[in-house]
């Protein structure tokens, strides 16, 4: 027969700021965490380039997904005795949370908006490709690996197990929201998970909540509420996030147009030919990417260099509030101006809209396709969360939306050139903001 | 700029009216499965495929009256219609935007019903599976749908004419 990961001999631990201990005692974890596949993930940012408006939030997704798994660890232990808890699933459970991240690539936001890749759709492919990870998940039986991966895709038929690791209230939010608060150093990211996992119980599509509990939910909503708006959407991230994107824009384009770089960016020639390999794929980290980005800032073409200038030296784009319905008739002349000057519109006036965010906040449903968080009634009644916690209706029910118009200021004031055509696009962008 | 946006707005142009979110949903993943040129990054969730980038869009071109929304009160639930209001089509004409012709292929798909392009949008997200398992997949995720194995082979065959009509342009 044979053999199956079973428990270590001692559990081993790991010290993390967040929650002070990660405990791990069955080999199959252990060993899932040696793999190259999870190890590369301590060389991509949790949060981006965040760190250039938070210089703490230089903590990776390997912190996280281990902060995932600890939560999960803990969910499932609570969870153990209870009704409606298949004790089955505690490994398919642990596994996928340890791995739910790990087809993210670095600063993924970015690149799978340029390059339009999917990091889920990684995921799935590391864990069911040809991988050392895959390996470690075979030991548990053939189907192993594509139960982790069914949880993390959400396409798992116990829906329990993947509102556990994805929903309005799982481990992966917990943990980021904890974790992200910790590094950026913000006091407004924390809550009370400790209670909230004490009062989650158990039902047959998703866990809810005991309506005792309902205030330690509360502060999880409202740390989501403004770490969205405070960290995750800030202004400068943005203004860097902006800059990145059009850095791999411009690299794309110049080796679609047959550019002679100085340096082969032979890690992106997949990438740009949009037939990546799962080998190559595995290849890219931020540490490579920073490398390229160096290295272009010698480079002829003098958008790419200014932009990896800009990057690496911190010179980021200002931007000014607006709102396009209102301002769009200015646009065509901003364009013309803008080409007038030699600056290409293309990659110095950006658009940036709060639906190019990966993070959301609570909104109960509304013919909505996510489950909302749901309270446990003393009478066993189950009731949607907003409707019981006025602190959670107000600001669930606002509806925030936000639009910026990024440029390089720093160009349109030196007025050694184009005096009269840069001081009228500043007036027009200074228009913008009403 | 914003081009993401204007797509959309597009698509309205071309329907003249989407009635309900869900269809909205699926009408753009099944569009985007059909190698039309949408980015909105989709996951699996209640309903099949859903893109929360779409439905925050949507929310943004609301806000800039871009899309007019008219929120309905059916049987026990809300149904949201959306039109493109005067604003949207002056923004899509200076922007220049066309969608490639997609006119009749996005009415036939928004002439069908929610339901059973649920149906289709969860085919087309399990296409790499065998039929056996994108059947088992159906049949375990949207239980409390009740789809049979006819529904799936309409489904498939819809899908089928799709691609077909689509060489045939």
């Amino acid at each position: 027969m044979t053999r199956r990961f079973g428990t270590l001999e001692e559990e081993k631990v790991f010290k993390d700021p967040v929650h002070r201990y990660i405990h791990v005692r069955d080999e199959l974890i252990w060993e899932l965490i040696g793999t190259k596949e999870f190890q590369r993930l301590r060389r991509i940012r949790q949060l981006g380039t965040t760190f250039l408006t938070f210089h703490g939030a230089e903590h990776t997704r390997f912190n996280h997904s281990l902060g995932v798994y600890e939560i999960m660890r803990r969910m499932v232990e609570n969870m153990e005795e209870r009704e409606n808890w298949d004790p089955e699933e505690r490994l398919v459970c642990l596994s996928a949370a340890l791995l739910h991240d790990i087809g993210h690539g670095p600063f993924s936001h970015s690149f799978e908006k340029v390059f339009h890749t999917d990091h889920e759709e990684w995921t799935r492919e590391i864990i069911l490709g040809d991988t050392e990870i895959k390996n470690v998940l075979l030991v548990m039986g053939e189907d192993f690996p594509k139960k982790v991966a069914d949880v993390i895709a959400k396409t798992y038929e116990n829906k329990l197990v993947v509102s556990l690791i994805s929903s309005q209230i799982d481990a992966d939010r917990m943990d980021y929201l904890l974790r992200d608060a910790f590094y950026t150093g913000v006091s407004y990211g924390q809550f009370d998970m400790e209670r909230i996992l004490r009062v989650m119980r158990p039902k047959e599509d998703q866990a809810v909540f005991k309506h005792s509990g309902m205030h330690a939910v509360e502060d999880y909503i409202m740390s989501r509420y403004q770490m969205y708006w405070q960290v995750y959407f800030h202004p400068v991230t943005r203004s860097a996030e902006v800059i990145l994107s059009k850095i791999l824009h411009r690299a794309k384009h110049l080796y679609s147009n047959k550019y002679k770089f100085k340096d082969k960016p032979k890690h992106f020639y997949s990438l740009f030919s949009g037939k990546i390999t799962l080998e190559d794929y595995l290849k890219l980290d931020e540490s490579v990417i920073l490398y390229y980005f160096q290295e272009w800032q010698n480079e002829d073409d003098p958008i790419l260099k200014d932009l990896c200038e800009r990057f690496m030296s911190r010179r980021l784009f200002k931007y000014v509030e607006c709102d396009p319905s209102i301002q769009m008739k200015v646009w065509p002349e901003l364009i013309e101006l803008f080409i007038k000057i030699g600056l290409d519109p293309n990659y110095y006036l950006v658009i940036d809209s709060s639906s190019d965010l990966p993070y959301d906040f609570y909104r109960p449903g509304e013919e909505e396709e996510r489950l909302p968080i749901h309270l446990l009634m003393p009478n066993g009644d189950l009731r949607e969360l907003s409707r019981e916690s006025d602190v959670v209706e107000a600001i669930s029910g606002k509806k925030r939306t936000d639009h910026k118009l990024y440029f390089a200021k720093d160009i349109l004031e030196d007025q050694s050139t184009f005096p009269k055509e840069k001081q009228r696009i500043l007036s027009l962008l200074i228009a913008q903001e009403g | 700029m914003l081009q993401e946006h204007c797509k959309l707005l597009a698509v309205l142009k071309q329907t003249g009216e989407v009635v309900g979110r869900k269809k909205l949903q699926k009408l753009i993943y099944i569009a985007k499965k059909l190698e039309f040129p949408f980015f909105e990054k989709y996951q699996f969730h209640i309903y099949g495929p859903y893109s929360e980038e779409l439905n925050l869009r949507m929310e943004e071109m609301c806000h800039l009256t871009f899309v007019e929304e008219v929120k309905e009160k059916k049987a026990g639930y809300y149904q949201y219609r959306y039109t493109l209001s005067q604003k949207g089509s002056e923004f899509l004409n200076l922007s220049n935007y066309e969608l490639p012709n997609t006119k009749e292929l996005l009415n036939d798909i928004n002439d069908q019903s929610s339901k059973f392009l649920e149906l289709v949008s969860t085919v087309l997200y399990f296409e790499d599976l065998t039929r056996n398992e994108v059947e088992e997949k159906v049949f375990t995720l949207k239980a409390k749908q009740n789809y049979t194995k006819e529904d799936v082979s309409e489904a498939y065959r819809y899908i089928e004419k799709l691609r077909s009509a689509l060489i045939t342009q």
